[in-house]
């Protein structure tokens, strides 16, 4: 039965991992825009530079 | 340095990659601006940026083709977002906590019959206390504080024997775990609550939606008006700035800002969405102008007799938060059940504990049983099954082009017994079109269609449509004269067209009760077009269905008695009320409401509104005032009336739905129940049957738009 000792806090650590990143993804707006994103991938036109430089 | 401002737009246009680049394209190139980003799924934009003006982002926005609104109540808005928000993280809170206590569960459930310890058992119910416990606390919050909302008012709702079911299984298990018993109930307590979170998401998700229509009336409010100064300029104000008093210039294609008085100038008015009039009325010194109506012909200067919270259309969104109130009283289905369940329910649990107290189980082992009562009835089919009904029906009805506001418009709008039609805009596409066009001697038509051209009036441009291959002769020095008509020189005779009193004032023919042109010939002959708006195509098919589905059909309408009669008749509308005021139309609707009868009113006007939010439920098409579709809770699209009839076939079938997940979960209690009462169910079988019934209704749900609906 030691083999709980390791399986049970692996098992709520995986799972805490999870839960933590849905709560990253939703506290950074992941979900906001769910249209945009799909639209977004269509446009090339970043070369612009309206983002990332 | 200066403050860095943040502002919201509304941007209704925006619908595709190409919209969204050039919207945020247009933005970030102003100097001002820091960072703009644009939100497909709620059409709004977001910009950071110092010194920046909204009606710097307006026009910039404006020169490329969309209109943007000013999101003014952000506040609102970020409260609805934020429950939301609370909302899923509470139902990720339960699932995770759902999954972990599930796997020690299935180990103590397995260990039972196999060799667990005893003191492996006791960890295990531990740890399921150590995750459950927070969870419970965390999760549980929006309905401990909905069911302390109820209590403290002295009411029942669901959110109640929900709340007593989780604290009351979470708190004996907790006591199991102390005792070192063999079962626990936290597993069932935290999947509870993880099932009702997922019923309770779906219906926040639809609210979500409800409420960004909202915005749009705050849109139709941030108008500006031009205000008129002793030396005749003018200047563009706010229209909140707008004072009794003020002298204000209405040019032609505006909406007038606030109710006036007319001091300068003629023109014709399309009163259509403040009054459901189809006809343009003609506005000349001394008319009084309600806020809403649209100018259409010539410049006016006007007064203000009433600022802007005064004004007529503040009036309306007064009366429709009267209405609202009334409808508030109206009970949901679900609650309607609450009501007699909860009682019930609690009632089972009392009579556990105390039977089994009496027949000697003691208090430790009544107090499982009566919490298994609880767990068992506990009411996923009302917290799940109803809103998963309602998400599947709303979803097929969007795929048709059909915007149901809120879930529970579905429910009201299953049981109607009278269906109330506006006239103008509504059952008819508001357009005008000349009577008896055939007899109207062709000469005349080519003269009266030679001075049209050179109109921009509504009944002028419908009478160039009747022989668009006529050959026109020239005329010269044609002149508008707002608010009266067309004059021109015909081989240098004059001729007119327009307002009969105007364009042949000695004319002896009877008055007409439409609306009408007279075109006055130089030989001193006179011709009079008379003038309808038309019903849409399929108004006639859908009255007809509707009448075959044994509801009562009234016709409203604010235009003329006679009008209203005459498009009655031709759609065989037996009952119909002419002339009607917005408060008349409420005042029927509440005649029917007071007579038990249930009412759908479809209506496209401002003057519709509070009818709209007065009625059981209501639908407005997409073309009608922005009012009119925030008051309804149901928009559809395209030119024809079909959808009110796709809307009540889905409706019908939803509710068929949701009857039959009823019945689904009263059948489970009913087996479910005398078992619990018997002491005979274990966490096992309640966890068991709990998600077994769960998947059952959701799953029956997403059958909705199955079958006969298509």
């Amino acid at each position: 039965m030691t083999v709980l000792l390791i399986l049970i806090p692996a098992a709520l650590a995986l799972g805490a991992i999870g839960l933590a990143a849905f709560m990253w993804s939703l506290k950074t707006g992941q979900y906001d825009d769910l249209d945009g994103a799909a639209e977004r991938i269509l446009l090339d036109d970043d070369v612009d530079g309206d983002v990332g430089d | 340095m200066t403050q860095t401002r943040q502002m919201e737009f509304v941007v209704p246009g925006m619908h595709c990659a190409g919209c969204l680049s050039k919207v945020e394209k247009a933005l970030n190139s102003l100097p001002q601006t820091d960072y703009a980003r644009a939100n497909l799924s709620t059409r709004r934009v977001r910009i950071d940026g110092s010194e920046l003006t909204a009606e710097t982002v307006i026009d910039t926005l404006k020169a490329k083709g969309f209109d943007a609104i000013p999101f003014e109540d952000a506040q609102t808005s970020s409260a609805v977002d934020r429950e939301a928000r609370q909302l899923l993280l509470a139902l990720a809170v339960a699932g995770f906590a759902m999954m972990n206590i599930m796997l020690l569960s299935v180990s103590v459930w397995a260990g039972l019959v196999s060799d667990m310890d005893e003191s492996t058992r006791s960890l295990f119910h531990w740890i399921s206390a150590i995750i459950a416990i927070p969870a419970v606390a965390y999760s549980g919050q929006p309905f401990f504080k909905s069911a302390r909302k109820a209590l403290g008012a002295g009411t029942m709702n669901m959110d109640v024997p929900i709340s007593l079911a989780v604290i009351l299984a979470t708190g004996a298990s907790l006591l199991v775990a102390v005792r070192g018993g063999e079962h626990s109930y936290f597993d069932a307590a935290v999947m509870l609550l993880f099932f009702l979170l997922i019923g309770r998401t779906l219906d926040q998700m639809l609210r979500a939606r409800t409420f960004s229509a909202a915005q749009t009336l705050l849109g139709l409010r941030a108008q500006t008006a031009l205000r008129l100064d002793d030396q005749g300029n003018t200047k563009k104000i706010d229209v909140a700035d707008v004072t009794r008093g003020m002298t204000l210039l209405v040019q032609p294609g505006m909406r007038v800002p606030v109710d006036c008085k007319v001091l300068a100038g003629q023109s014709d008015i399309d009163m259509s969405l403040v009054t459901g009039e189809a006809a343009p009325v003609r506005a000349a010194k001394h008319s009084t102008l309600y806020a809403g109506a649209l100018n259409l012909s010539g410049a006016l200067d006007v007064e203000a007799t009433a600022a802007v919270e005064e004004s007529f259309l503040s009036d309306l969104i007064r009366i429709m938060g009267e209405a609202e109130q009334s409808r508030a009283k109206m009970v949901r289905l679900a609650d309607k059940v609450a009501r007699i369940y909860a009682p019930c329910v609690h009632i089972l649990a009392g009579l556990a504990f105390a039977g089994w107290l009496i027949l000697g189980a003691g208090w430790y082992g009544a107090l499982m049983i009566a919490v298994a009562v609880l767990i068992i009835t506990c009411p996923c089919a009302l917290g799940l099954a109803v809103p998963a009904v309602q998400v599947a029906a709303v979803g097929q009805l969007l795929k048709d082009g059909i915007v149901v506001k809120s879930g529970d418009a579905l429910d009201r709008l299953a049981n109607v017994d009278v269906a109330v039609f506006d006239k103008t805009g509504t059952l008819t596409t508001g357009a005008m079109t000349p009577i008896d066009a055939d007899r109207i001697p062709k000469k005349a038509l080519a003269v009266a269609q030679a001075l049209a051209k050179h109109s921009s009036h509504p009944l002028a441009k419908s009478l160039l449509n009747i022989d668009p291959d006529l050959a026109l002769p020239e005329l010269t020095d044609v002149a508008e004269h707002p608010g009266e008509g067309i004059s021109g020189l015909l081989d240098g005779q004059p001729v007119k067209l327009g307002r009969r009193a105007w364009a042949a004032p000695d004319s002896q023919a009877p008055d007409q009760t439409t609306s009408e042109l007279t075109l006055a010939l130089p030989d001193g002959q006179h011709t009079h077009i008379g003038f309808v708006d038309t019903p849409r195509e399929d108004a006639k098919e859908i009255i007809g269905w509707l009448h075959a589905q044994g509801k009562r059909v009234i016709l409203l309408s604010g235009d003329h008695p006679s009008v209203a009669q005459r498009t009655a008749s031709a759609l065989a509308i037996a009952e119909w009320h002419g002339g009607c005021q917005p408060a008349d139309k409420v005042d029927v609707l509440n005649a029917l409401s007071a007579k038990g009868e249930r009412v759908l009113m479809v209506g496209d006007g401002i003057n519709d509104a509070p009818a709209l939010r007065a009625a059981h439920v209501s639908m407005s098409p997409a073309c009608a005032s922005d009012v009119a579709q925030v008051a309804a809770d149901i928009v559809f699209q395209g030119a024809a009336l079909k959808p009110v009839q796709r809307a009540l076939t889905i409706a019908n079938a939803a509710d068929k739905k949701v009857k039959q997940n009823f019945a689904l979960a009263i059948g489970y209690n009913a087996i479910a129940v005398p078992l619990a009462l018997l002491g005979l169910v274990t966490p096992l079988i309640a966890a068991l049957a709990m998600s077994l019934s769960s998947i059952l209704v959701t799953g029956n749900a997403a059958l909705v738009t199955r079958g006969k609906a298509r």
